[in-house]
């Protein structure tokens, strides 16, 4: 197993990344999906000639939601319950890991069916409930691919992105028995059809998030793909829904935004092709006992943050992945979290209460393609800022922090930067100490210690003997002298 | 730089200086669509955290007076035809500030169209990120390196001599990679070209 899945979690975005870059199957893979998706998600954005009003209309309804979260949910147990379902508060993971366990528990069951939910593998449920005797068996075929594999997701939407079929008919042949099996997606998905259809019908408890809290209605919708979640949520005796305290939105009427803009966002598809909408329980038609548990699990810490606040707008399309240019070259893994790309960047160290995934703000070039593609209009960039200010204010408690090479790095240039004599200064400075570090091409070709970072592959202009103000100088010098005029 | 990694607080006096410099400027001309991002974006909020009344009038003062330099040319002082020379196989990079912040669409074509003797060939993937994002060059060099590659591919595959942009980030970041592969191409800031007036051109 790879240094990263052992280590999940534990390595520096940068360490990760170097890793992860050095293996070109997966960096044609994700260049390849995430390519794809782009130009899917393009064509029918385009269709669309009120896409940005659709924006619009969705970032206020979150932002509203989030403004009013106490009450939404209020509302949404209230009417959920009065449906029949049962609604569980979990503050954190593990309680959240306990309710499922007992839930599970009282039926006697040591085998469970799971639909594809990234809020699931946030609290490591699968994990937790295999220490217990119980196992969980993912149904949907990127999570299933994923499980199989003993990997880890790498987006939040395609999960198995970084890998190709090739991959997936080795893994088949070798966890399924299947030596014959061939290597057409018609093949592939022939296999885990049969190989699911029976848990299908044999289990009776399944366990998936929610796209969706409706509180008016105290309804859950989930959409989706592959129909495994139609099969989760109608077959079994016991549905259990894990989901984050943010998914709720306030009325039914409100799904006519969402239902345009995350299926787009997604796959790149008008419509997702299951849509799964219910309340409650309803006697002689699907599951007999119904639960959600409303997840915190550090969401409520983020709400108090006026800055960061909008990262919980979020509807998980996973569109910021797609677009992002640092996700393309190393896939999700590097970010060590099921959230990974842009959105991970900001929510991860969030829910860790920037105790981990500290480099994970810095794991972003700023362009701002995350932001033009979002939904729900999220400023990705203006949070990992205030993010990476976070982080700075961290580092600049502890003495090893103030004194290490960026602090110092950064107070110096703040000092140059804050007058022109000073510039000025550091500029002649800069001209003499250059010297021992021009090659012979007349450029600077290799700098020592973090900045030798640059030169791995780049060259760079010495500074000139001559800076556009002290020629402008000379110039206007030269001109009042009576010289002759361009 | 400060803002963008962090350095919030340290970029307040930087921010207070340049808001005093050209307090009495008519016009502020920025050679630089993400310096100009930064005052636009990021000023008026750095002034709000400060609290201090007088710099967040200050910055709301100055905001009207500043100008990307091609927004100056063709916004402001209505130019597009600069009486430019400038006879090689031109592509033009679109920095991420100048078109996700700055929108500046089309005016640094509308420029580069006039300048006599220029043929601009058309970048692939023109919306994909250079790598630069400043201290991330360094912080993330191994990524930056990766995304950098791309882009001097894109780059070399236009088969232009000079690639140009609005920014001199973008361009020492590619410069460094097309002077490292040494490569017939060279980069040069949009203004260079446009203050080109013989066959000799900007060197």
């Amino acid at each position: 197993m790879s240094t990263l899945l052992e280590h999940w979690g534990e390595q520096d975005f940068p360490t990760a990344a170097r890793e992860l870059l050095a293996d070109s199957q997966l960096r044609k893979n994700v260049r390849h999906a995430t390519g794809v998706i782009t130009n899917k998600r393009a064509k029918v954005v385009g269709e669309l000639p009120d896409w940005q009003q659709l924006r619009d209309s969705g970032s206020a309804v979150r932002e509203h939601v989030l403004s009013h979260l106490d009450e939404y949910l209020l509302q949404f147990e209230e009417n959920c319950t009065r449906a029949g379902g049962h609604v569980h508060w979990a503050r954190d993971a593990e309680e959240a890991k306990q309710i499922v366990l007992s839930l599970i528990q009282a039926q006697s069951v040591k085998e469970i069916l799971k639909i594809k939910s990234m809020t699931t593998e946030e609290i490591h449920l699968n994990q937790f409930l295999d220490e217990h005797g119980i196992h969980a068996h993912e149904t949907d075929l990127a999570e299933l691919i994923i499980q199989l594999g003993k990997d880890k997701p790498s987006h939040i939407v395609v999960p198995a992105l970084h890998k190709n079929r090739q991959q997936v008919r080795e893994l088949f042949v070798r966890e399924m028995g299947l030596p014959e099996l061939g290597d057409q997606p018609q093949d592939l998905t022939a296999a885990a059809r049969s190989y699911l259809r029976e848990k299908f019908l044999r289990l009776s408890v399944a366990v998936c998030g929610a796209n969706s809290l409706i509180a008016e209605t105290g309804g859950v919708c989930i959409v989706e793909s592959e129909g495994n979640g139609r099969m989760c949520l109608t077959l079994p005796k016991v549905l259990i829904s894990v989901a984050g305290i943010e998914k709720v939105i306030p009325r039914f009427q409100d799904l006519e935004i969402f239902w345009q803009t995350l299926p787009r966002s997604a796959t790149g598809e008008r419509m997702n092709p299951y849509n799964s909408l219910w309340s409650g329980i309803h006697k002689g038609d699907g599951p007999e006992e119904f639960h959600v548990i409303l997840l915190d699990n550090g969401r409520s810490s983020i709400l108090y943050d006026k800055e960061a606040k909008q990262t919980l707008k979020c509807i998980r399309c996973g569109a910021c992945q797609n677009a992002c240019p640092v996700y393309k070259q190393t896939g999700g893994h590097a970010y060590g979290s099921v959230y990974a790309g842009p959105i991970g960047a900001i929510l991860t160290p969030q829910l860790h209460k920037m105790e981990q995934g500290s480099s994970l703000p810095y794991a972003s070039s700023l362009c701002g393609a995350c932001y033009e593609v979002c939904p729900v209009k999220i400023n990705i960039p203006e949070v990992l800022i205030h993010l990476r200010g976070k982080v700075v204010e961290q580092e600049q408690e502890t003495l090893e922090g103030k004194l290490g090479p960026w602090n110092i790095g950064m107070q110096a240039a703040a000092q140059i930067f804050s007058d022109g004599w000073k510039l000025d200064l550091a500029q002649k400075a800069g001209r003499i100490g250059q010297k021992p570090f021009i090659a012979k091409s007349g450029f600077i070709e290799n700098l020592p210690w973090m900045l030798g970072g640059w030169t791995q592959v780049r060259d760079l202009r010495p500074l000139p003997q001559q800076s556009f103000r002290e020629w402008w100088a000379e110039r206007e010098k030269a001109t009042t002298k009576g010289d002759s005029n361009k | 730089m400060h803002w963008n990694t962090g350095y919030l607080k340290e970029a307040i006096p930087i921010i207070r200086h340049f808001v005093d410099v050209y307090r009495d400027s008519e016009v502020v001309c920025i050679p630089s669509s993400s310096c100009v991002s930064m005052i636009r974006d990021h000023y008026p909020k750095a002034a709000e955290e400060t609290g201090d009344v007088k710099l967040i009038a200050d910055v709301e003062a100055l905001l009207p007076r500043i100008y990307e330099f091609t927004e100056l040319l063709v916004n402001k002082l209505g130019v597009e035809d600069v009486g430019a020379t400038f006879p090689h196989k031109v592509t033009y990079h679109a920095s991420c500030h100048s078109m996700r912040s700055l929108h500046l669409g089309d005016i640094p074509y509308r420029l580069l169209n006039k300048v006599r003797g220029l043929e601009l060939l058309p970048l692939e993937n023109i919306d994909q990120c250079c790598g630069f994002g400043g201290t991330f060059s360094i912080k993330n060099a191994d990524v930056s390196s990766a995304m950098l590659a791309d882009k001097a591919v894109s780059v070399l595959n236009t088969g232009a001599e000079v690639c140009t942009a609005v920014d001199n980030s973008c361009l020492m970041h590619i410069f460094g990679s097309l002077h490292r592969q040494r490569t017939f191409v060279r980069t040069a800031h949009i203004a260079e070209i446009l203050a080109s007036e013989s066959l000799g051109g900007a060197k």
